[in-house]
């Protein structure tokens, strides 16, 4: 019993430090990628070729002052960093990166936590972290926070609803709602192959749920400042972009879950074809942010409803046609 | 149906364009190690230029100091005594001094000099922690010898 509670949290300790490492180095391959679409350099001063930037920047927040705005609702002021910070982290207990492996005669899934409905907890997980969102525009007491913050809500509320729709037609194939078992499902063929539409769509609502360009309303610089975090400073806000590049992330890591074969791939290297897999939509992710302009909010919401939710549906229909009858 | 298409399609190829213009070079210059080189007739910090034998070009006209826009110039002339002769006319500018706070780099000095003494250069790099500093003397315009400003000694203006 206790072997088992100390193998989980230092796998949980791993996969924090490997994320916070990941989302670190995120930020300098975005600024990197960005500038070189851009015909700029990027950063290319501290370390070699600006390698060691990320630890200059989080230095930088770490040690600047600790402020806050007059009138603000404090405890949420103070919590919504963290509810977004976590709900992003959460996501990762129940993502399988590989099979099962022996260390020390012990043997090692690595996965932490393999819930036998997963995919419905990682849904639940991924509307809980609105919240975030929600509660840092309403306690920072700023009209653009607030609108930052309503924006936010009704973004991800509209395209929860048809990424769930297009997660379900996978469920319908795998038989099942644990994630290794849908992974195991793909064992023979990927399930891209046989539901490319609910591919896009979840790719789709993907960048809308990590509140990326070109669906990144909640924070447009252009017209709301800063959206929900314009009261935020140093390590409060770097917290908030930890937790967007964490997001971004798990959603990659879901879609390879869910299309892609997870960790399954020729030979037996389980955690290098998942990071393999996931790197392409991290770049899909920087280079889509660096081409598309920002949608309206008009748009954002008919795109939602009137585009994506009937396409999952009807592809939900059809798909539920072919495998159950 | 068609319109939205069309619309997708070129979505794609904007990604596409940015795509390309990835393994473009950056055009990028890092500035204190690179330096921009100028096109020759840009403007920049004034030379007060010699003649091949080394005698001062400027004769005190004071040309510069009545053209100048922003009244940046100050001329204070002299005249060339035997035994103590710095140009080859009557008089000679004994001060010289141009506040480059003030200078806008017209270069309407330059056209109005009789002699071709005063001349702008390609040198753009001018800060300085003072004001004071920025009011250049006559010692720092001159140039040391003949053609060090990058202009030709022997040109006649």
């Amino acid at each position: 019993m206790l072997s088992l509670v100390t193998i989980i949290l230092i796998k949980s300790l791993i996969m924090i430090l490997l994320l916070m490492t990941a989302a670190a180095y995120m930020t300098w391959s975005e600024r990197v990628l960005m500038a070189r679409m851009q015909l700029r350099l990027g950063p290319t001063r501290v370390g070699t070729f600006g390698l060691l930037q990320p630890m200059a920047d989080g230095i930088k927040l770490l040690t600047k002052e600790r402020f806050q705005p007059a009138g603000i609702e404090k405890l949420t002021y103070w919590l919504a960093p963290g509810i977004s910070l976590f709900t992003a982290l959460f996501v990762f207990v129940l993502i399988p990166i590989g099979g099962t492996i022996h260390i020390a005669g012990y043997p090692i899934s690595l996965q932490i936590a393999d819930v036998n409905a997963g995919i419905l907890f990682i849904l639940a997980f991924s509307s809980l972290a609105v919240y975030g969102v929600v509660l840092a525009g309403w306690s920072s007491n700023n009209r653009y926070s607030l609108l930052g913050g309503l924006r936010g809500t009704a973004q991800m509320i509209s395209y929860e609803v048809p990424m769930g729709i297009s997660i379900l037609t996978v469920i319908l194939a795998a038989g099942t709602l644990s994630l290794s078992g849908i992974v195991e499902a793909q064992r023979h063929h990927w399930f891209i192959w046989t539901h490319p539409i609910s591919f896009i769509i979840y790719l789709i609502t993907a960048f809308a749920e990590t509140n990326r360009a070109p669906f990144d309303l909640p924070e447009a610089e252009q017209e709301l400042i800063g959206g929900y975090h314009t009261e935020y400073g140093g390590m409060k806000f770097a917290l908030f972009f930890v937790a967007e590049y964490i997001n971004i992330i798990a959603v990659s890591s879901i879609a390879v879950t869910l299309f892609l074969g997870g960790w399954l791939g020729p030979w037996d290297l389980p955690v290098i074809w998942f990071a393999l897999k996931i790197l392409p939509f991290l770049f899909l992710f920087i280079w889509v942010r660096s081409t598309m302009a920002r949608f309206r909010y008009g748009e954002l919401m008919n795109i939602g409803w009137k585009v994506l939710t009937p396409i999952a549906i009807i592809n939900l229909i059809i798909t539920a046609y072919f495998t159950l009858v | 149906m068609r319109k939205t298409l069309s619309k997708i399609l070129s979505m794609m190829q904007g990604l596409f364009i940015v795509l390309k213009h990835a393994f473009r070079r950056p055009i990028t210059l890092r500035y204190p190690e690179e330096k921009r080189e100028l096109p020759v007739r840009s403007r920049g910090r004034h030379y007060l230029t010699k003649w091949e034998d080394g005698l001062e070009r400027c004769v005190g006209c004071e040309l510069c100091a009545i053209v100048c826009p922003s009244q940046a110039i100050y001329v204070k002339p002299a005249e060339n005594e035997p035994g103590d002769v710095h140009s080859h006319g009557e008089r000679y500018a004994s001060d010289f001094q141009i506040n480059m706070l003030r200078c806008i780099y017209c270069g309407y000095c330059e056209e109005a000099c009789p002699t071709g003494a005063i001349i702008l250069s390609n040198e753009y790099e001018l800060s300085s922690y003072t004001r004071e500093a920025l009011i250049f003397t006559k010692e720092q315009l001159t140039e040391k010898n003949p053609g060090d400003s990058g202009r030709d000694p022997s040109r006649e203006i």
